[in-house]
């Protein structure tokens, strides 16, 4: 018998007795016949738990990418997650709930929402986050279908360093919104060079740090926007130490949270983070927690604001999104209580500490240089004539970094990318070099 | 309620990281001054066992299926297999960068390509896409397929609007606005189906489609679906099948074989992941002949025992997701198909609509069934009536006295006072009667001791909360 | 409570007519059956409006009700307490709590608004 599945066969009997019909087949009668006959089976038979977790594991094991050493990057980073993190996420109270519509029973994942949002705010410089979205590419897109709901403008001024993944999900949604992409250049340090900003605008995107691994100067670039959005996606690491872009007045901060205590998961699933000002609260997407009281004067949380989502509002809202990445978005709760000011403080110093260590020792090799002079946080684009075999001499070593053909579509063919995290040890970073030194 | 800033002291931290190097007070003066942050972010100062004792009790104030049973209208709330969540913590899944060359991934390629197979078999369609994050991001992505055929057959001006039944879930008319639809609703007829005659009276050469749930959200099935998808398409229309509700004909009939020409399907609901408190889900969705030039790209392709990414796709939407979707919740997805086979996938679809009807014949003396017809996997009851004033809410919330998660409530919009009972395949019968008699006792309770309903829940570790005060007075975050 | 010396729409709205000036608000009616209202959207002065066209919504915790402009013209000011105080709507829906006042464009529109009797049937016959 399926463990899943708890009916026997006098259940069954006594189920059908009580509601009137003869077998279970009768209770599909109302399907079609000739539907019905076309049904082809898949060819499956049912499988025993050793025999699913062998197949599955088998597969696991065939990406051979696993055993390499990461120096990967692009949005997503290989942080450290403390074993606190996956410990809690596996209360099944947390995950095996759904969306906490009633609130008597779902105090404990409205409360860390709310913690959620404050912690969003506190990285961001923001007022208001809210409860995730799918990943950062998505968050990006609807941070711009938003600023084109607020100002009416169909114009969006996307850096040419922005994240190739990022540009291709936004480029989808702007499609289909009917919103025009209109290309910002970068200078030679690798830094956005805004000319001016075309009438309709609706915002201006800018990546912290960018897809080339260089940190951006916001100062100014709000008050050259008008009333256009200034919609940063930032890295959630950084923001640890580097200004974040409330201070310099962006309207919208969102950004990839996977390193916030989420596994790469191939990709999926991921935290898209996003946090706004109070005063553009009714055109957020998304899932709100807000405080109030109950009928005893004791402090609770709500989903609240929810006039704005689609099972109110349907085709007036402010997204279609429901399901989000809530596991992901508690991972993170956790992950920053769990550091700490200063954790978080240490982990991005030592990322940034390793990056600038590698980098260094990597220019003073022959034949390998930093093209962009602009200043750089854990990531950073390495020049050389021949990057193919370059990374191929890493493999050898065991390394991985991303492939030179990730940065094809910033413009740049002669060189490929590094990322360090604090998970980085000395020994990694010099046989780093040595690789590179070799023939 | 506290929360984890009420705890700890400064200085206090609940992991130990690596020393600083060389420059530790230093470094942060490397970073260049009109980057470096003046004031850090306030972030909670907790030692471990403060962290682990605050987030277990805030897990306790929570329901989840392991808690108990939770009967939520179209949210499929069944049992979360637990080998599943072991297999995805694999790090050959887990730990992969999906950035990495495809010669580096092969095992994690090849769950996606084997995945989609099945997916493409179970639903009849011949494409698919992984991508989309959740149902409503694959009713988007379905949308943007559509617009995109439209544009290929120069009808993009013209065909504008999109027709929706009045029972839809309100993801489907938000996600046909989000791509600049405009949305015609459908009225239902007196068994709760599409009204024919209005049907064909909104069809015309301005339609671009049609967006169906089946069953609909009264767990009834369109026993005239082949007839309402053969007048879309004769007026040149596409047909949209929100899958929220496979659960109903798993294993038994293919949306393919009912006209669809895009399905979403909710790894999350009829796949058996977890949901997470709300997400991460998974929203695959399958098209059909006509549809396929326009998925995502890049499509997993296999020759012979090695798997690739195909970008020959000039007439694709582009991407919807940045990577590959939401891998970890497909690998739990892949498993469950395996732990079934075609027969477990039967029995499913058989379990859910056996539970749905046994519970509705239980229930249908003591509380209002606006629609008695054969159920799905689910049935809508309506509050109306109770008596003493007592409501659809206040019926939920006593529900809860009695140890259960409440139905979905107030909806479908159609019925006034809804309660949408989804009691799924993996309740034991001893449940569902539990269930009943808490249903039968609450109705009873309604005529002779009202206050009881109006007043509940009472063991809660909060009350029923004053949900206006939230929007009067927003508290979003802590003020520090 | 349906005033007499008021107009009405099938839409749940009033309309004090007051020479080629009308205020407009959302009945004793409506308020009920939103329930708590919690904001209120309204549109700016200055704004030309065509007779249905939505220009203001009035929502409570979980609906959204849309105010259709009762008459054509020119919306001449919005309730500036309704921002702090939507409760205005729930408590005195027919007074202080009005959303806008507007100068009319169309007189003719108004003689076919419905009297108090006249909407007071309409509520009654379940509109």
């Amino acid at each position: 018998m399926n463990p899943y599945l708890p009916h026997t066969p006098g259940d069954i009997r006594s189920m059908l007795d009580a509601i009137g019909v003869s077998d279970v087949d009768a209770l599909f009668s109302d399907i079609p016949a000739h539907v019905q006959s076309r049904n082809r089976p898949l060819g499956l038979s049912a499988r025993d738990d050793l025999a699913v977790h062998r197949h599955l594991t088998t597969l696991a094991e065939r990406s051979t990418g696993r055993g390499l050493i990461p120096f990967l990057g692009g949005g997503l980073y290989d942080h450290f997650i403390p074993s606190v993190v996956g410990h809690i996420l596996s209360r099944s109270e947390f995950f095996t709930a759904y969306t906490p519509y009633q609130p008597e029973v779902s105090q404990g994942t409205l409360t860390w929402m709310f913690e959620y949002q404050t912690m969003i705010c506190e990285l961001t410089g923001m007022e208001v986050a809210n409860a995730s979205m799918y990943d950062g590419a998505t968050a990006l897109a609807e941070a711009v279908l938003m600023a084109h709901r607020a100002t009416g403008g169909k114009v969006v001024l996307v850096p040419c360093s922005l994240h190739p993944r990022l540009r291709e999900v936004l480029s989808t949604y702007a499609w289909g919104a009917g919103l025009a992409l209109h290309d910002v250049p970068y200078t030679e340090a690798g830094r956005l060079a805004l000319d001016g900003v075309p009438d309709g605008t609706c915002a201006l995107i800018v990546q912290q740090p960018n897809a080339l691994g260089v940190l951006e100067n916001l100062a100014g670039m709000k008050e050259r926007l008008g009333k256009a959005f200034l919609i940063a996606s930032a890295s959630p690491i950084p923001l640890a130490v580097i200004e974040p872009p409330g201070f310099f007045g962006a309207d919208v901060v969102v950004g990839e949270g996977q390193p916030l205590g989420n596994p790469l998961s191939f990709g999926g699933p991921l935290l898209g983070f996003f946090a706004t000002r109070m005063e553009h609260l009714r055109r957020m997407p998304g899932r709100v927690s807000g405080q109030t009281q109950d009928a005893d004067g004791k402090t609770g949380y709500v989903m609240t604001f929810q006039t704005r989502e689609q099972h109110i509002r349907r085709e007036g809202a402010t997204s279609n999104i429901c399901t989000n990445s809530a596991l992901c978005a508690l991972a993170a709760t956790v992950y920053l209580a769990a550091l700490g000011p200063d954790g978080l403080r240490r982990v991005a110093l030592l990322s940034y500490e390793r990056a600038h260590d590698l980098a260094s020792r990597i220019a003073a090799i022959p034949g390998y240089s930093l093209p962009f002079r602009g200043p750089f946080f854990h990531e950073f684009v390495v020049r050389c004539a021949d990057p193919e075999r370059a990374v191929r001499k890493l493999r050898q070593a065991g390394i991985a970094v991303l492939p030179p053909s990730f940065l094809h579509p910033l413009g740049v063919h002669d060189g490929f990318i590094v990322a360090v995290t604090e998970k980085r040890t000395p020994e990694e970073l010099d046989r780093f070099v040595v690789a590179l030194e070799g023939k | 309620m506290s929360t984890i800033y009420d705890h700890g002291a400064p200085g206090r931290q609940a992991v130990a990281l690596p020393q600083l190097g060389k420059v530790e007070q230093g470094l942060l003066g490397a970073i260049p001054a009109d980057l470096r942050r003046r004031d850090g972010p306030r972030l909670p100062e907790v030692s471990q066992p403060e962290l682990v004792r605050h987030y277990t009790a805030l897990s306790r104030m929570n329901y989840g299926v392991d808690t108990g049973f939770y009967p939520l209208g179209s949210c499929t709330m069944k049992h979360n297999p637990k080998l599943h969540e072991d297999l995805a913590r694999l790090p050959g899944f887990a730990d992969l960068h999906p950035l990495l060359p495809p010669e580096a991934c092969q095992g994690a390629l090849a769950l996606l390509w084997e995945t989609a197979e099945h997916l493409k078999g179970i639903t009849g369609m011949p494409g698919i896409t992984l991508q989309p994050a959740a149902g409503a991001h694959g009713e988007l992505t379905g949308m943007f397929l559509i617009k995109r055929w439209l544009e290929d057959r120069g009808e993009l001006g013209r065909r504008t609007k999109i027709l929706l039944p009045d029972s839809a879930h309100g993801t489907n008319p938000a996600s046909a606005a989000m791509v600049g639809f405009t949305v015609v609703s459908i009225p239902s007829d007196r068994r709760g189906m599409v009204n024919l005659d209005a049907l064909r009276g909104a069809l015309g050469s301005d339609v671009a489609g049609i967006m169906l749930t089946v069953p609909n959200t009264l767990g009834i099935f369109e026993e005239d679906i082949v007839t309402i998808t053969d007048l879309v398409h004769d007026a040149g229309g596409l047909c949209y099948f929100d899958g929220a509700n496979l659960n109903a004909y798993l294993g038994r009939a293919r949306p393919g074989d009912m006209g669809a020409d895009v399905f979403h399907i909710n790894l999350h609901k009829t796949f058996s992941t977890p949901h997470g408190g709300g997400g991460p889900g998974a929203g695959p969705v399958t098209v059909s002949e006509v549809l396929v030039p326009y998925l995502p790209v890049p499509e997993i392709a296999r020759k012979g025992e090695t798997y690739h990414l195909d970008w020959d796709r000039p007439k694709s939407i582009g991407r919807v997701h940045p990577y590959f979707g939401n891998v970890l919740v497909i690998v739990k997805a892949l498993a469950y198909i395996l732990s079934l086979g075609d027969e477990g996938m039967r029995a499913v679809s058989g379990g859910a609509v056996l539970a749905a009807n046994y519970l509705k014949a239980k229930l249908k003396g003591a509380y209002k069934l606006p629609y008695d017809q054969l159920a799905k996997h689910e049935f809508v009851l309506s509050g109306e009536g109770m008596g003493n004033g007592v409501r659809t809410l206040d019926v939920a919330k006593r529900l809860i006295d009695y140890g259960f998660h409440p139905p979905t409530i107030y909806f479908p919009l159609i019925v006034k006072e809804a309660l949408m009972i989804e009691p799924t395949e993996t309740e034991p019968r001893e449940t569902l009667d539990t269930f009943a008699e808490a249903l039968l006792s609450i109705a009873a309770e309604a005529r002779e001791h009202p206050e009881l309903l109006r007043e509940a829940p009472h063991e809660t570790p909060v009350r029923r909360l004053d949900e206006a005060r939230a929007v009067r007075e927003p508290r979003l975050k802590l003020d520090f | 409570m349906i005033p007499k010396e008021l107009k009405y729409t099938k839409d749940h709205e009033w309309v004090r007519l007051e020479g080629d000036k009308a205020r407009v608000g959302i009945t004793d009616h409506a308020q009920k059956q939103l329930g708590d209202i919690v904001f209120v959207e309204l549109p700016p002065a200055g704004k030309v409006v065509q007779q249905r066209d939505l220009v203001a919504s009035v929502e409570s915790v979980k609906a959204v009700g849309e105010v259709g402009a009762p008459l054509s013209g020119e919306v001449l000011e919005a309730n500036a307490a309704l921002s702090g105080s939507p409760d205005l709507v729930n408590k005195d829906p027919h007074g202080q709590g009005w959303l806008f006042t507007m100068r009319i464009s169309t007189p003719t529109e108004a003689s076919a608004l419905l009297d108090a009797a006249a909407y007071e049937a309409f509520v009654a016959s379940g509109g």
